[in-house]
């Protein structure tokens, strides 16, 4: 397969720009999109690498992912909401109790 | 033709990626990450894979940021004009910077092996690609498989405990 | 009956153990009593059946060694759980399980509804134990486990009203005194088994092996100075010169146990410990002069303090430190049998005067109550004709102080005027005799006086008690006044064993059962002792008439000026403030030894608390603490508790260790 290299940085600058914004953003919620996103560069590459190396093991491997995706979807939403109840706010600069 | 429609596929996709984590309003982030989503979609589709692409539209595109979504909504979080959305934005983009340096200078000095696997485009428009993921998933794969059920149920329980008591 | 000597000390174990765990759930006051004194009377009878096998024997088979188990064998060292019984420890368990029974009876009624009955009758037993296993012991660890024992219980008991200050203050000044004592102890003992065991190879703590390998000691040098750091050990435990001031103090004990250990027993282990080593100690003319200067001294110093206090027992433990003083210089003049006689009548009279005071304290003290008044129940100027109350207490009590006097033929005269005739008449220290011969001459004139005037001021002349309670003052009861009867008619008759040849009625029993004792100590001193030693018969008669003669004159200087003239006293102490204030405050010993001690100690104490403590000990304790907290302040900005710099971190990490790998 002529273009892997492409797909591979397209996900590695996909990857890259969820990294920016887990660290960079304030709402939870879209920390935790960003988190989904660098999961989804991780899929292209494992779907990207699959079809080069003629192997079905690393799609099977994306569908667990998604499935665990799907999971902490559910959980960590759930989490947001109970915060959100507790505090009125979804903000990571308020999720301080572990501060001194 | 096809480069040229990888590039564009790949601009799109990387400038929705580029307004997740740039647009204030957290809804306008997630319809950008769905864009992301098709985008990775017609990748799938590229790369021989459509029943990969098929469930990346069912998932990711409409399960989970429907769920995203609504939760935004349920929520009903105002922006805030005058509070900063984000914060440290010079030292992450730094460090982001240098995952990608790593990963790309990673990609040009290592050398991707020959293919390994029986799997060819061939193989793939005779059988199908459902029915060869199928088989795997079912005959390789089929402890592994039964698991993430047990993990799907378990998620199931907790969200619904964690959204239902005041903790 | 030898093979049975463990249970002599056991008994009392059994009783102590019975009374101190379960003594608080019994209660029954004549139960706990009853067991303590049973068993320290099984003892007695014990002793007496060995006493009796001993008597049977011929001299030279009466000594037994019972050995119980081996305790420690570590390469060269041996020490066995030992019993050694000879003449010298037979005498001594007869006392101490005789003296003991008496008084663990006389205990039941004294200490009558006092709080902590229980715990008095098991320290009284775990006494009686540690006692019975220091003579009995055969090698000088056993007899250290005895010394320590009986200072521990020394303690336990004269901080018995332990809410009292003054009894714990008491207490630790009597333990820390016997820890001082008990240092030259073990000092002399590792010196005896260190030159035993690297010049001879004999690695022994054992009195035996030591007595059979007693002619290799040189005279003096490496003898003296292990001689004399057990004589160290022996003044702190038996109240001598300079280590004498606890045992005053010590009378915040109750009666009984001053009586017992106090008087009796405890404090005369130093006297016995010189006995059980006599063939050691012999070998040093520098030690001998030592305890024959210092016993004397002691027994002048205390005598005078005696007569100025008005305590009925600091009288009594002055004279018991001036008695013991007596014992000392029979030692030390080489008159070991002579010690130990006096030391035995000494428990008898003694022991019958600590009681008698017990029983007239116990009457004023009731009275007193009954009245609601707060005197001093111990001040003898609130006595005074109490003959006529307590008329059995009156005879007993006046019997023992004839006999402490020395008026024939009351046992003490038998001992001292021993003691005194050895004192002029020993062939050890030439011209030193006739000094150590008049200051004891001297100390027993004072000995009459001081005692007298406690008896005239207790027992004759007008009732000193407020009169509202003076029709509540009475007798002791029977289970008191028993034990008083007894130990009177010992105080009287006690003495007939030890008779002096020249007398000739009777054969001298004593010395010649403590002969195999003492036999190998008079051949050694043989070596250095002058000629001339052979005085006249006409001369011993002499100066026996002559020691009675002056305790009849301190008897009658007592009599002149507290019966006949009572103003005299009064007068005397006018004309002679200083001296008086002098006497009366114990020739400020307390406060000599403050000054050059205590006080000392303390600042030093001050010093390393406030100087040392404070400043450089807490400054490095707290210095190490405020530099790690100065540290921990810079590193736990890292820790700043949100989540996202915990992010921001971990991905930092991700990007170094995958940059070292790639970069590499």
């Amino acid at each position: 397969m002529e273009n892997l290299n492409g797909y591979l940085i397209v996900s590695a600058i996909l990857f890259a720009i969820g990294t920016i914004g887990v660290l960079t953003r304030k709402n939870a919620i879209v920390i935790f999109m960003c988190i989904e996103l660098m999961l989804n560069a991780v899929n292209l590459t494992f779907i990207s690498l699959s079809r080069h190396l003629g192997h079905l093991d690393g799609q099977i491997f994306v569908i667990f992912i998604m499935t665990v995706a799907a999971a902490e979807a559910a959980v960590g939403l759930a989490l947001m909401i109970a915060f959100y109840n507790n505090k009125e706010s979804i903000d990571v600069e308020d999720v301080n109790l572990m501060k001194w | 033709m096809e480069t040229l429609f990888f590039v564009i596929i790949s601009l799109v996709a990387i400038i929705s990626a580029i307004l997740v984590i740039t647009c204030k309003n957290p809804i306008n982030s997630a319809l950008s990450l769905i864009m992301t989503f098709f985008c990775l979609a017609t990748y799938y589709v590229m790369l021989d894979a459509p029943f990969m692409a098929a469930i990346q539209v069912m998932v990711y595109a409409g399960a989970i940021m429907v769920l995203i979504v609504f939760t935004i909504m349920l929520l009903n979080i105002r922006v805030n004009a005058t509070q900063k959305h984000s914060h440290k934005v010079l030292l992450g983009s730094i460090l982001g910077i240098f995952i990608l340096i790593n990963t790309v200078v990673l990609l040009f000095k290592s050398q991707v092996s020959n293919p390994v696997g029986g799997l060819t485009g061939d193989l793939i428009k005779n059988l199908g690609h459902s029915e060869l993921i199928g088989r795997e998933m079912f005959t390789t794969f089929l402890l592994p498989f039964e698991i993430t059920s047990i993990l799907l149920l378990v998620a199931i329980i907790g969200s619904v405990i964690l959204a239902k008591k005041k903790i | 009956m030898f093979d049975n000597v463990w249970l002599i000390p056991l008994f009392p174990l059994i009783g102590f153990l019975i009374n101190g765990f379960f003594g608080k759930k019994i209660k029954n006051e004549a139960v706990i009593g009853g067991i303590g004194t049973l068993m320290i009377f099984m003892s007695f009878i014990v002793s007496c059946g060995i006493l009796m096998q001993m008597i049977g024997l011929p001299p030279e088979q009466r000594v037994f060694e019972k050995v119980l188990f081996p305790w420690i064998h570590c390469g060269n060292f041996k020490a066995d759980m030992a019993f050694l019984v000879d003449p010298l420890s037979a005498v001594m368990i007869m006392v101490v399980t005789g003296v003991g029974s008496l008084i663990h009876l006389y205990s039941i009624g004294y200490m009558h509804g006092e709080e902590g009955f229980y715990r008095f009758f098991a320290y009284l037993n775990l006494f009686c134990m540690a006692m019975l296993l220091l003579v009995l012991g055969n090698n000088m660890l056993v007899m250290f486990i005895g010394w320590e024992g009986v200072g521990l219980c020394s303690y336990l008991l004269i901080g018995y009203y332990f809410h009292k200050k003054s009894a714990g203050d008491a207490g630790k000044k009597a333990f820390v005194m016997n820890r001082v004592g008990d240092f030259g102890f073990l000092l002399g003992m590792f010196t005896l088994y260190w030159w035993f065991g690297s010049n001879h190879n004999i690695w022994t703590i054992n009195f035996t092996e030591i007595k059979a390998a007693s002619h290799l000691l040189p005279y003096g040098g490496v003898v003296t100075v292990a001689t004399l750091c057990f004589f160290v050990g022996a003044t702190g435990k038996s109240a001598q010169i300079p280590l004498f001031t606890w045992l005053p103090d010590a009378m915040e004990g109750p009666t009984p146990v001053s009586a017992l250990i106090h008087a009796a027993t405890m404090v005369t282990a130093g006297v016995y410990m010189i006995g059980r080593m006599s063939f050691v100690f012999i070998k040093s003319p520098d030690t001998m002069m030592v305890v024959a200067v210092v016993g004397a001294a002691t027994a002048i110093f205390a005598a005078t303090i005696g007569t100025a206090q008005n305590d009925i027992k600091r009288v009594l433990a002055y004279s018991t430190v001036s008695q013991l003083g007596f014992m000392f210089l029979a030692m030390g003049v080489g008159a070991f049998w002579a010690g130990i006689f006096h030391l035995m009548t000494h428990a008898f009279f003694k022991a019958c005067m600590f009681l008698g005071s017990g029983s007239v304290i116990h009457s004023m003290h009731h009275a007193l109550h009954h009245g609601h008044l707060h005197d001093d129940a111990q001040d003898m100027r609130n006595m005074g004709g109490l003959r006529k109350v307590m008329p059995i207490t009156f005879i007993t009590f006046f019997v023992s102080t004839l006999a402490i006097a020395g008026i024939f033929p009351f046992s003490g005269f038998f001992s001292k005027d021993e003691i005194l005739w050895k004192a002029f008449s020993n062939p050890y220290h030439g011209n030193l005799n006739i000094i150590l011969w008049g200051t004891g001459a001297i100390a027993a004139c004072f000995t009459a006086f001081y005692m007298f005037r406690l008896v005239f001021m207790t027992f004759f002349g007008e009732c000193r008690i407020n009169p509202k309670v003076k029709s509540h003052l009475h007798e002791s009861p029977l289970v008191i006044t028993i034990p008083l009867m007894v130990l009177g008619a010992l105080a009287t008759v006690g003495g007939f064993i030890g008779m002096p040849k020249v007398m000739g009625a009777l054969p001298n029993y004593l010395e010649h059962w403590l002969d195999p004792v003492f036999e190998l100590a008079n051949e050694f001193g043989t070596k250095y002792a002058h000629e001339g030693g052979h005085h006249s018969h006409a001369l011993e008669w002499g100066l026996m008439g002559l020691s009675i003669a002056i305790a009849v004159v301190g008897i009658m200087i007592a009599l002149t000026m507290y019966v006949k003239n009572t103003g005299a006293p009064a007068r005397f102490t006018a004309t002679f403030p200083a001296l008086h204030r002098a006497v009366y405050n114990k020739w400020y010993i307390d406060e000599l030894y403050d000054f050059l001690f205590v006080n000392p100690c303390k600042a030093f104490g001050q010093f390393l608390w406030k100087g040392f403590d404070v400043v450089v000990v807490d400054g490095i304790v707290n210095g190490v603490a405020n530099v790690v907290m100065g540290f921990s302040g810079i590193f736990r900005y890292m820790q700043s508790g949100y989540i996202y710099n915990y992010a921001f971190s971990m991905v930092l990490g991700v990007v170094v260790i995958l940059g070292y790998y790639i970069f590499k």
